[in-house]
């Protein structure tokens, strides 16, 4: 039925299958936006997030996405600024995986405000000296810049490419991409950063507040390392996902392993840094501002052992796994530890949301714990059943992985040819 | 220069709550909504049992680095230079919250419903104080409009409405004289008062004294 707007030489499946998978995607994200439609009409008192509690599910949820979606400002930035050419077959899947993680969290961002028609408030009275002003500024600016990125992908669509002015409009788009793939990474750098300094400068936290160089507290630099670091792996894992799951070879070994290799790198080097930042702040930062670090690890659930599996569960064994070669070449250690290494992220992202604001601060406080209401998981599954359905969508419509075709063949080619006997 | 500030004297302190009446009959406080709980009404001033003491809980006023103030993107909160106030401006808040994140004393409060005031009570509303709408951030603010009163009386009085004196509602209200209220630089401190999590630097202008409860102890040794 759809056949025409599907590019030449790709297999798809058929049209109901394809409505078959996105039904239950769709509906998920109907219930979604009736979630976080009620907490627009009727408020915030339709989560259960408080006084105490004031950033919940949502900001946790914001900061793992785009620290995932990271990928698109890296892998951009590797292809396009250091010329690692392998990596155009992953490029046009990694810009929607960052389109879509980075929509989906300005989307919760409005919803999690208590006044989203003020949004514009902070362009237009910013406060300088605040972090949230600068994440603001930098994920409304690349969230633009991923928009535009995307454009050479959408206008490629079969279709599309009839109208002339869509080729001549995407081929000159094309000439500039190395200019957005350059102020990408900028802009990203920065709010990656600011996002891990929303929580370093919080002098009233001591659990969060870091040290730093100039105004950036430590954990702007933790964030950008993390984030460069598992942005590749989530790649992998998406393409590993992908091909599971259209039962097709997308990209070649070599870039899964160079993406593999590229985590693992930047991962130990993560690693060190957070080791020597956790360090510091045990022995200088927590002890000067009154608090012993070990008091913040007699709060059950929140034990040490938190830590042990920040660093070493999810950040010192994937990053061994894909460093060593003979794993990264194992399609199943490779998946695996890409997939540690982003739940590591997802833990970071958790300890600096939740266990922040669940430890007291005063002699007399109590430890906190908090439940999301249905209305804040139904919005959170949204922006998931949003990503799948975007995703979805752009591989069927769309060339996200320009290798396929190559590789379709040559998977034919290898194939033996049925022998007819009789035929001649 | 005036920096107002409070002394609390929590041994006289008897935890009868007429400060928190005071506060939100003085700042247009509604009254909590259905299914509030103590996490998310309003409350201004709050007064938290601590063994056997009561401790009221309010805006510590920070004087150095204020945490809420570098945090809010939009400038929404500011310390007066004039006074060394605290103040929100609920009009320009965008209900981030992220000033609750930073305020190490939770003396911060989001308006998690509409503000509504049973049938009739709306009359009693004080017209010098402007009530808050539904997802934005507020918080102490030394009775605001009190000072502003007292300001226009120096006015026309011909005094300095630089050097003002005037008394908060939870001062007035406190039958026990534990609250007292003035400029820092003249208000007597009780021997052995503190300032709560004065290790974090933030210079708050509140003082505590209590024999009964050691305000620093806990679970921060080192501290103090």
């Amino acid at each position: 039925m759809d056949k025409r707007f599907i590019s030449r030489g790709l297999d798809r499946c058929s049209t109901p299958r394809f409505l078959l998978w996105v039904a239950p995607w769709f509906a998920l994200l109907a219930f979604g936006v009736y979630a976080a439609g009620l907490c627009l009409v009727k408020g915030l008192n339709q989560t259960n997030m408080d006084n105490r509690f004031a950033f919940g599910l949502w900001i946790f949820l914001d900061l793992t996405v785009i620290a995932l979606g990271a990928g698109a400002f890296f892998t951009g930035f590797l292809l396009y600024i250091l010329k690692l050419k392998e990596l155009r077959a992953v490029i046009n899947s990694a810009v929607v995986i960052g389109l879509v993680c980075y929509s989906g969290a300005v989307a919760v961002l409005m919803v999690d405000v208590g006044q989203p028609l003020r949004a514009w408030f902070t362009f237009w009275y910013p406060n300088v000296h605040s972090m949230l002003t600068e994440v603001t500024f930098c994920i409304t600016c690349y969230l633009t810049v991923l928009a535009i990125e995307y454009l050479p992908i959408l206008l490629k669509n079969r279709k599309l490419r009839e109208v002339p002015g869509f080729l001549v409009f995407e081929f000159e788009l094309h000439k500039l991409v190395y200019v957005f793939a350059g102020v990408g990474t900028f802009l990203s750098f920065f709010h990656q950063g600011s996002l891990g300094g929303l929580y370093g400068v919080l002098r009233g936290r001591p659990f969060a507040f870091r040290e730093g160089f100039l105004v950036w507290p430590s954990t702007f630099f933790l964030f950008i390392i993390s984030a460069a670091a598992v942005g590749p792996s989530f790649i992998v894992l998406t393409t590993w996902l992908v091909e599971k799951i259209t039962k097709k070879s997308l990209v070649r070994p070599q870039v899964f392993h160079l993406l593999g290799r590229i985590s693992g790198l930047l991962l130990s080097v993560y690693v060190l840094a957070k080791t020597v930042d956790t360090l510091i702040w045990i022995n200088r930062t927590s002890p000067g501002r009154g608090f012993a670090a070990s008091q913040y690890y007699e709060w059950k659930p929140f034990g040490t052992w938190i830590l042990f599996a920040e660093i070493v569960v999810f950040g010192l064994v994937p990053a061994l796994i894909l460093l060593a070669p003979r794993f990264r070449a194992r399609r199943a250690w490779l998946v695996s530890a890409a997939a540690l290494a982003c739940a590591g992220v997802a833990l970071n992202r958790f300890v600096q949301t939740v266990q922040t604001l669940a430890l007291p601060t005063l002699s007399f406080d109590k430890f906190l714990s908090y439940t999301p209401s249905w209305q804040e998981v139904g919005t959170f599954l949204a922006v998931v059943a949003y990503g799948v359905l975007v995703y979805s969508f752009s591989f069927r419509y769309l060339v996200l992985f320009p290798e396929e075709r190559e590789l379709k063949r040559e998977t034919r080619v290898e194939e033996p040819e049925p022998v007819l006997a009789g035929r001649f | 220069m005036t920096r107002y500030g409070m002394t609390i004297d929590v041994d006289r302190c008897t935890g009868c709550g007429a400060c928190m009446v005071a506060c939100a009959v003085e700042n247009n406080i509604p009254p909590a909504h259905e299914g509030a709980t103590d996490r998310t009404g309003l409350t201004w001033i709050r007064v938290f049992k601590v063994g056997q003491a009561f401790v009221p809980m309010l805006c510590q006023q920070c004087g150095e680095e204020t945490p809420c103030v570098s945090v809010c993107p939009q400038k929404a909160v500011e310390v007066d230079p004039a006074t060394g106030i605290v103040g929100q401006m609920p009009e320009r808040c965008l209900g981030c919250r992220y000033c609750m994140a930073a305020c190490p004393y939770h003396a911060r409060y989001f308006n998690w419903h509409d503000p509504a005031w049973p049938p009739g009570m709306e009359k009693t509303l004080n017209p010098d104080v402007a009530p808050r709408m539904r997802g934005v951030v507020e918080k102490c603010n030394f009775c605001h409009g009190r000072w502003h009163a007292a300001k226009q009386q120096a006015v026309a009085e011909g005094r300095d409405p630089a050097h003002v004196e005037y008394t908060p509602a939870c001062v007035e209200a406190c039958p026990t004289k534990a609250i007292r209220f003035g400029d820092l630089a003249t208000l007597p401190k009780p021997p052995g008062s503190v300032r709560l999590l004065e290790s974090l630097g933030t210079e708050p202008k509140i003082y505590y004294r209590s024999s009964k409860v050691d305000l620093r102890a806990g679970k921060e040794p080192s501290r103090g």
